[in-house]
């Protein structure tokens, strides 16, 4: 047996403080950009925010005002960009993180102020227009992912459709609201177009003929940007 | 670190070197006459060639040398490289004792550098060479220098903190001691050089590493191969571990049981937790594209736009990062050792971006081997290699 020699703590102590150090950075670079993100997400959320007040006050003044003036759909494709941007930072920060919730819940809130503007634009006006509410569920729903798809395609081929996608399951008294006063179903997806209610999974062909109007939409004429629907990943 | 060209010994004690010889005819000439061409004493330097069974004409060759003074030939049924080692070791009268696999060439100073290492330590008990690849003809051998050249880096590290695990069939040196007191070499899954240096990190021999003892070896030329040879050598460090899981985190046993095996076991289940990752994200991507496509077809040209939001900083990604640039790191300066070149040479990429992608299968096929217990042969490694010649 030879002579154990004793252990270097300090070499230990060193070599632990270095690898310690390199691995905390790399949280502290991480959280950096996480931060970033989230204040990117809200900064476009209060632009919003500005946006849907100027659009309600211009509608205020509507009565002194022609239809035509009134600006519709730059804020619904700002909407969507943000909706792609949240459902990222859920799946890459996490579902339950409190500034994603939070954030997700401003953007709920914003889509609801939308809905409700648009809706009233649409029939002061007498636009052509199709609602859709879509509520799905991030953790049970199986179908939602390919709803979610079935709303993006069907958006991409109707512009004016304006889909607005909230998750069941947020903690949220305007959500609330809405799935009592429209009777949503426990059982997602669930979409309500136009007022009427529908439970599971609907195919593009479904919705096309249950909705015959949506053919008087204008189609897309020219190839624009993609804008994805809100679900989740 | 490094040694003077006219370097000279205080005294010059005897040395036997073993060379285990499986079916070696294409390589053991070159081998044997590295042996012979080395600078040391010749009085002092004995050379056993062991013939352990071989099949080819291996034994031709080696009687080729038999007549040479320094050298003593063994023939024997094929039992296994140990068993081949072990003869050396029985007939060894020599204060030091090695061994030199018959792929692999010795600088001509190696030994003398070595011994040298031991005259300055001699509490010393085995020094490990600097294995650098012979002559890489493709792209696969080019991957294993760079590898081999940041081995020589972490070796020495490893060196300094007392951690070596493993005293490689390439021309690692013992003092006969080693073997007097703890037994001849064992089977130990036939990774018999990873099991002697846990066994004497066990008792307290300190194994040190002469950087500037240079041993060329030549790397398995294709993927199979190398596969093979890496299935053997991962194998034989799960199953050594199991066997040597006493030492594990007992402080007493030094930086082998607080670093070197712990770090060995996380490193295989942190590639494979990497792998998984990668193969878990493309498939969760193709499985959504698919369902994509079922519920609403494919779709008109899909519009990039770059936007930095969906660059993904997680941690993960920025150990990833941090990971990649200590592997450059230490082949740049393990480049320096092996190479006396420093500085950053583009095949760095040929290793990091080959073995990314074939390590986690020789690593699960290792892990599941040793679940099953399935031993990897060296003879059966060896004889494949061989016939592929």
């Amino acid at each position: 047996m030879q002579h154990f020699e004793p252990n270097d703590w300090k070499k230990y102590i060193i070599t632990f403080l270095v690898t310690g150090a390199l691995f905390l950075s790399a949280f502290w670079v991480s959280n950096y950009f996480t931060g970033r993100k989230i204040d990117q997400v809200k900064i476009a959320e209060d632009k919003i925010s500005l946006d849907l007040m100027s659009s309600e006050i211009q509608f205020s003044l509507l009565q002194e005002m022609s239809c035509k003036d009134v600006s519709t759909n730059a804020l619904s494709s700002e909407l969507n960009s943000l909706a792609e941007k949240i459902s990222y930072s859920e799946s890459n920060i996490g579902t339950e993180n409190s500034n994603v919730v939070s954030l997700k819940k401003y953007y709920s809130i914003l889509e609801i102020k939308d809905y409700l503007l648009m809706k009233r634009i649409t029939e002061r006006c007498g636009q052509k227009s199709v609602f859709v509410l879509y509520f799905y569920d991030n953790d049970t729903c199986a179908d939602c992912t390919k709803q979610g798809y079935v709303l993006t395609s069907l958006k991409e081929k109707y512009p004016a459709l304006r889909v607005y996608s909230f998750d069941y399951n947020l903690d949220l008294s305007a959500i609330k609201a809405m799935i009592s006063i429209y009777n949503v179903p426990d059982k997602m997806p669930a979409l309500v177009i136009n007022g009427k209610v529908y439970s599971g999974f609907q195919s593009i062909e479904t919705v096309e003929k249950n909705f015959p109007q949506l053919k008087t939409l204008k189609k897309k004429e020219i190839p624009e940007s993609k804008e994805t629907t809100k679900k989740s990943a | 670190m490094y040694h003077a060209d006219n370097l000279e010994l205080a005294s010059y004690p005897s040395v036997t070197v073993t060379v285990p010889c499986f079916n070696e005819e294409n390589t053991i000439d070159k081998t044997v006459k590295s042996l012979l061409a080395l600078d040391y004493p010749k009085d002092k330097l004995t050379i056993f060639l062991v013939d352990d069974g071989s099949t080819d004409t291996t034994w031709q060759k080696i009687k080729e040398f038999e007549s040479h003074p320094n050298i003593k030939i063994f023939h024997k049924e094929n039992g296994g490289k140990h068993t081949a080692l072990n003869i050396g070791l029985v007939h060894a009268v020599s204060e030091f004792v090695g061994c030199l696999d018959a792929d692999s060439f010795v600088h001509p100073q190696a030994l003398k550098r070595i011994m040298k290492t031991f005259e300055s330590y001699p509490k010393t008990m085995a020094i490990a060479p600097s294995i650098i690849v012979y002559n890489p003809k493709n792209i696969l051998q080019t991957a294993q220098k760079i590898e081999y050249d940041m081995a020589v880096y972490t070796k020495k590290m490893l060196g300094f903190m007392g951690g070596i695990h493993v005293t490689p069939g390439p021309f690692s040196i013992f003092r006969k001691k080693v073997f007097d007191d703890l037994g001849p070499y064992r089977k130990a899954h036939n990774t018999e050089d990873q099991e002697i240096a846990l066994r004497m990190q066990e008792h307290g021999y300190k194994i040190d590493h002469c950087p500037d003892a240079y041993v060329y070896t030549v790397a398995p030329n294709s993927v199979l191969k190398l596969y093979r040879q890496r299935i053997r050598w991962i194998y034989g460090f799960i199953k050594n571990l199991i066997d040597y899981r006493r030492l594990i985190f007992k402080k007493k046993y030094g930086t082998i049981a607080l670093f070197t095996l712990p770090s060995g076991f996380i490193s295989i289940l942190g590639a494979i937790f990497l792998f998984g990752t990668v193969i878990y994200n493309i498939g969760s991507y193709a499985s959504r594209k698919f369902v994509q496509i079922q519920t609403v077809g494919i779709e008109g040209t899909p519009s990039f736009h770059f936007d930095w939001f969906f660059v993904n900083t997680q941690a993960a990604l920025f150990f990833s990062v941090i990971l990649y640039i200590l592997v450059i790191v230490s082949v740049v300066l393990g480049r320096r050792m092996a190479e006396g070149r420093a500085g950053f040479s583009l095949t760095i990429f040929y290793f990091i971006i080959i073995y990314s992608i074939i390590a986690p299968f020789w690593l699960l096929r290792a892990i599941y081997n040793a679940i099953r217990s399935h031993e990897s042969s060296w003879t059966f490694e060896r004889q494949s290699a061989t016939e592929a010649k």
